[in-house]
């Protein structure tokens, strides 16, 4: 005899099942699910798919045929595919280091004392990062011509000319100067509006204390700018990694596309794998060796910066 | 010793030799950053041998439509141009709609999970697009995408970046006094958000928009794989495609196409700089 007394039309009124709370977290629900919808669709899925891609043999058409780490094997057995390993190796390496370096002395450079046209100058460093890639190599690719301007320039200072569109060195000093150009200012500006968060306090006191100009650099900007020298470099390793638009269209020029031994990366490989060749399997497990070695970096990132900290924490102790 | 002392007043100050030589670094640096965009003009407006000329040619010259007569006897440029800004144009629309809805819910909304989702999505940054690359073709292919500008603007049509990117903003600029006002005075949830929410927050939006605009523009790798017919092209294929050696490279050619094709953004760039730093500089932030 209970139930109509709590079915009565005050206690209803009271609780509707759409109270105000329950309205609002569907709202919440309903404004976020447009990602998560999309990112399991076209995000999520398509990982755990390369997973289990890489031990069948596809072509995209046909049925799949399982056939465990063999995929792995027949990459790992391809000498192409240790050449694109190392070339984007090489290349990164190229590419990343002095650039950070560049970086860094240039966000100095504009940060130290000097407000005298830092708005001009952050805008044209930027000029290189918004042009389209394509744009980039193709005009780059008249730059490191034979009797381009790279080389009329090494000439006169009495260097020999460098085949930098077919030497094994050429091509991948200019693929990595592509990159440095469209990069460096980038990260400048990164690291000067780190520059800029430091309070400047900490200058002043240090200067109290007569602290010179170096001294301030390495016991203060340095150590305060960590966080994003190590974003930067993290952020720059994953992109070489990824190095596909440059060496394709830089070393395409054949209307082959990027099959030239000399320049071709992992997605490069990866790409002629999969769509010239038809081979899914083995570009599936290209992708999942790609992702383990970025994994790799950015951990071993991670170590190196964290094993940096704690030796300039010890010398401060 | 007191000579030298009074010469340098103070342990930071560079004197005017050091000024002068990091003012010098400082326009080394932007002249390297600059001279590409003016060589690509160069070459665009000279005729097809200057490119290799000894020494390097650097005026500019008067060749400039008779090149670009040839880029549009080579491809659909304007079709590729056109099909470039439309995507480019649909997928903004669409993340920064959907990437402010959710920005405004992570923000303004309390619900089970909140915190975990956020997470997640900020998580998903650090995946690299390559890795799922090859089970998306095969999706677009079965979608029968291929081929189609869909392929390019669905997946495209939400994104982490954008999500963090908004609530963040919307967090310090919108008072929730005023969200919870408006609730009281009997606004649908979609009502407030649109009249109280987006006019003030319409900056960031439009930061987004124009980061957005340029990384779609730009992007190769992905219209490479889903494109194939030459009316489908984008910009950045239709460029590509026009660096091939069938009759002998033509940089007069190919270079006043490029600068046809930079301008546009070089131009909204300029007139945008300030957001479009502040944009990318806060998203670094986020590490």
């Amino acid at each position: 005899m209970a139930e109509p007394v709590l079915a009565s039309p005050h206690a209803e009124s009271k609780r509707p099942f759409l109270t105000e709370q329950r309205r609002s977290r569907f709202t919440a629900y309903t404004f976020i699910s447009p990602f998560f919808i999309l990112f399991s669709i076209f995000g999520l899925y398509p990982i755990f798919f390369t997973f289990y891609l890489s031990f069948f043999k596809w072509d995209a058409l046909g049925p799949m045929k399982y056939v465990g780490f063999k995929n792995y094997d027949l990459i790992t057995s391809d000498p192409t595919f240790w050449i694109s390993f190392s070339n984007t190796l090489i290349m990164g390496l190229m590419g990343t280091v002095p650039q950070v370096f560049l970086a860094l002395l240039l966000a100095v450079l504009l940060h130290s004392g000097m407000t005298r046209f830092k708005k001009t100058f952050r805008i044209l460093y930027f000029m290189p990062n918004i042009t389209s890639i394509v744009a980039v190599t193709l005009v780059f690719s008249t730059l490191f011509g034979n009797n381009g301007m790279i080389n009329w320039l090494l000439n006169g200072i009495g260097v020999e000319s460098m085949a930098f569109n077919s030497g094994w060195w050429g091509v991948k000093i200019a693929i990595s100067t592509m990159v440095m150009w469209r990069w460096t200012g980038y990260n400048a500006i990164l690291f000067l509006s780190g520059l800029q968060s430091i309070p400047m306090d900490l200058y002043e006191s240090a200067r109290i204390d007569g602290a010179n100009r170096r001294q301030q650099l390495f016991s203060i900007t340095l150590p305060l700018l960590k966080p994003f020298i190590i974003f930067v470099t993290l952020q720059s390793t994953i992109g070489a990694l990824q190095l596909f638009t440059e060496p394709y269209v830089f070393l395409g020029q054949s209307g082959t596309g990027s099959t030239r031994q000399e320049g071709i990366t992992m997605v490069t490989y990866l790409y002629s794998e999969a769509f010239r060749n038809g081979f899914f399997g083995t570009a599936a497990a290209t992708a999942v060796l790609l992702f383990l070695v970025t994994i790799l970096f950015s951990v071993l990132n991670m170590l190196i910066s964290r094993s940096g900290s704690r030796e300039t924490g010890g010398k401060k102790a | 010793m007191s000579t030298l002392r009074m010469f340098r007043k103070k342990p930071d100050d560079l004197g005017f030799f050091g000024k002068l030589g990091f003012y010098c670094l400082l326009i080394l640096g932007a002249l390297v950053s600059i001279f590409p965009f003016y060589w690509m003009f160069v070459v665009g407006t000279n005729d097809k041998g200057a490119v290799f000329h000894v020494p390097p040619l650097l005026t500019i010259g008067d060749q400039f439509f008779d090149n670009f007569k040839r880029v549009l006897e080579k491809s659909d440029f304007f079709q590729a141009l056109g099909n470039s800004l439309f995507v480019s144009s649909m997928v903004t629309i669409s993340v920064v709609f959907f990437c402010t809805l959710a920005g405004y819910a992570f923000a303004k909304y309390e619900f089970p999970g909140k915190n975990m989702l956020f997470v997640f999505v900020i998580a998903t940054l650090i995946v690299p697009q390559q890795l799922g690359v090859l089970p998306t073709y095969v999706i677009m292919a079965k979608l029968h995408w291929i081929d189609s500008f869909k392929a390019l603007i669905v997946p495209a049509m939400v994104n982490a970046f954008g999500i963090f990117w908004m609530r963040q903003y919307i967090s310090a600029a919108v008072p929730t006094e005023l969200i919870e006002a408006g609730r009281i005075d009997g606004g649908g949830h979609f009502r407030i958000f649109w009249k109280i929410a987006v006019p003030v927050i319409t900056p960031a939006m439009a930061t987004l928009g124009i980061l957005n605009f340029m990384t779609v523009w730009n992007d190769f790798f992905w219209p490479l794989v889903v494109l194939k017919n030459k009316e489908h092209y984008t910009i950045q294929i239709a460029l590509q495609q026009l660096f091939t050696t069938r009759d002998g490279l033509d940089y007069g050619m190919i270079m006043s196409a490029t600068f046809t094709a930079t301008l546009p953004l070089l131009i909204v760039f300029l007139l945008f700089s300030r957001w479009v730093i502040a944009g990318l500089t806060s998203g670094a932030i986020k590490s």
